[in-house]
């Protein structure tokens, strides 16, 4: 289980997280939406501990990470398979030692039997005889399934995905979906991801939370959150420009009509 | 009035703040070398990017300087008569200077930038993020083994520097000014000291430890994407550069008292 509480961080003067509250059951999918630059990605960060919080806790399975010191850290990362954006694939290194990068550095396994792993984990994901291409030879939807194969390749126990289906063609798109889901079913990991893509949103979350001027102003099922009065939250699922949520830089949105 | 020293003191400032996260980075890096595992495979692959590739740019560089130097002593040492001296110049200038300081630039214009750029870009894309995320210290994997291959590879070649430089000399003094060969190898040996090798060679190995370590530390803590790597790449090289230089000095001071 992992249990965020009262989780604040500033970047000088701007104040970033102000009092995050979540909790998130073992083997559940979460999604966090909110918008850009609502920070998203920050809390994603201080979940596997890239980040240390200027106040607040974040607990996995009854540990408090923020405590930890560094070797303790990376004993619990071990734990965590993370999807990043642009996939953050080493471009130094094949495909296959990309996959296999924990096992060869964690677990110190001979480099035969890394690429077998890696090989049946980039098949997990629909990929064959890639095992040998540099990740400068990759479309961006291939380059994501390999960062997901090498996400898992230490099989986890949590997943989170940042953005996992932005810069994506919606076939793409929804193919990574069906991925995350099949990754929950297959392997029984908890998952985060954190997304604005509320097509994406609807399809791989058990609850869904909404991340909004620095803290979580709801959560709920794919269902209630389609049906609720919030009008933040129904702003922002419905993507309209007009209500609540200003958008940053345009102060006066009578003016904005007029023009 | 205050505005100006308002100014000095931000430059001030800035350059402590810069210069204690430098020195921070240098005693994580060296923590981290100590503690095993060792990056070995590492290590090798960045000697010889650092090492090998620089090699051919050192090698026509120190001939090229060798040769100029001697051709300007020899004109202008003959005014006064003492031509002769010509190999002792060389082989002096070229172990206790030279040969560090000249190739200690070159790997700072060539490898430094590299490194900063590298960095600079996995910060950018994220992939020093996905290293921790892998539980691999970023600081041990990307910047130990380029901090010891510098502090290795340096040394190693300004000694390829020194000789290629006095050889140099040699190829005008005595090809071309038609000199005694026998005077000037007398001249280079009769007044060298093992010590101005030696101390060359300190020179060297801080220099290599200073580049490698500016040049991560530019590219580890970079930000804004494309022009950032650019920035940082920048920073890295003149950083350097300044710091070869200006160190040299005191170094030189201190070493060849």
């Amino acid at each position: 289980m992992i249990e965020i509480i009262d989780l604040h961080k500033s970047f000088g003067n701007h104040h970033v997280l102000k009092g995050v509250n979540l909790k998130i059951e073992k083997g559940e999918s979460m999604v966090v939406i909110g918008g850009s630059g609502s920070g998203k990605s920050v809390l994603l960060k201080h979940i596997i501990g890239i980040l240390k919080p200027d106040k607040g806790n974040v607990l996995i399975d009854g540990i408090d990470i923020t405590k930890l010191n560094e070797r303790e850290l990376y004993e619990i990362r071990k734990k965590f398979g993370m999807l990043f954006q642009m996939a953050a694939l080493f471009d130094s290194l094949t495909v296959w030692e990309n996959v296999g990068f924990a096992l060869t550095r964690q677990k110190k396994m001979r480099d035969e039997d890394v690429k077998k792993i890696a090989s049946e984990k980039l098949r997990l994901v629909g990929l064959v005889n890639v095992e040998d291409l540099m990740p400068s030879e990759l479309s961006g939807g291939m380059k994501k399934r390999v960062g997901l194969a090498r996400a898992i390749a230490h099989e986890p126990e949590i997943l989170l995905y940042d953005e996992p289906t932005t810069g994506l063609d919606p076939i793409m798109a929804d193919a990574i979906n069906d991925l995350i889901i099949e990754m929950k079913n297959k392997l029984s990991v908890t998952s985060i991801a954190i997304t604005h893509d509320m097509h994406s949103a609807y399809k791989i979350a058990d609850r869904i939370a909404m991340l909004y001027d620095g803290k979580i102003i709801g959560t709920g099922t794919p269902d209630e959150i389609k049906n609720t009065e919030d009008p933040v939250i129904k702003q922002f699922i419905t993507g309209s420009a007009y209500g609540p949520i200003k958008i940053e830089g345009v102060h006066n949105e009578r003016s904005f009509n007029r023009a | 009035m205050f505005k100006i020293i308002a100014l000095i003191g931000k430059v001030i400032l800035n350059f402590s703040e810069e210069m204690g996260r430098i020195l921070l980075l240098f005693s994580v890096t060296l923590k981290q070398m100590i503690i095993p595992p060792y990056e070995v495979r590492n290590t090798f692959k960045q000697m010889l990017e650092i090492g090998i590739r620089s090699l051919p740019v050192v090698l026509i560089t120190a001939i090229f300087t060798g040769m100029v130097f001697s051709l300007q002593t020899f004109t202008g040492f003959k005014r006064f008569g003492a031509e002769t001296l010509v190999g002792t110049v060389v082989a002096l200038s070229m172990t206790r200077e030279l040969g560090p300081v000249l190739t200690a630039l070159i790997v700072a214009g060539r490898a430094g930038a590299a490194m900063a750029a590298e960095l600079g870009t996995m910060r950018v894309t994220e992939q020093i993020d996905a290293l921790e995320t892998l539980a691999t210290n970023p600081v041990k994997y990307l910047i130990v083994p380029r901090f010891v291959a510098g502090t290795l590879m340096l040394p190693a070649l300004a000694t390829i520097a020194d000789i290629t430089g006095i050889a140099g000399g040699y190829l005008v003094t005595v090809g071309l000014f038609e000199s005694s060969s026998i005077v000037y190898w007398k001249r280079t040996w009769d007044y060298l000291e093992t010590s101005d090798i030696f101390n060359g060679l300190i020179k060297a190995a801080f220099f290599g430890a200073s580049i490698s370590l500016i040049s991560c530390y530019k590219g580890f803590y970079t930000r804004g994407g494309a022009e950032g790597v650019g920035k940082g790449t920048t920073g890295a090289v003149v950083l350097s550069s300044m710091t070869i230089l200006i160190s040299d000095y005191f170094l030189s001071a201190w070493l060849f008292r």
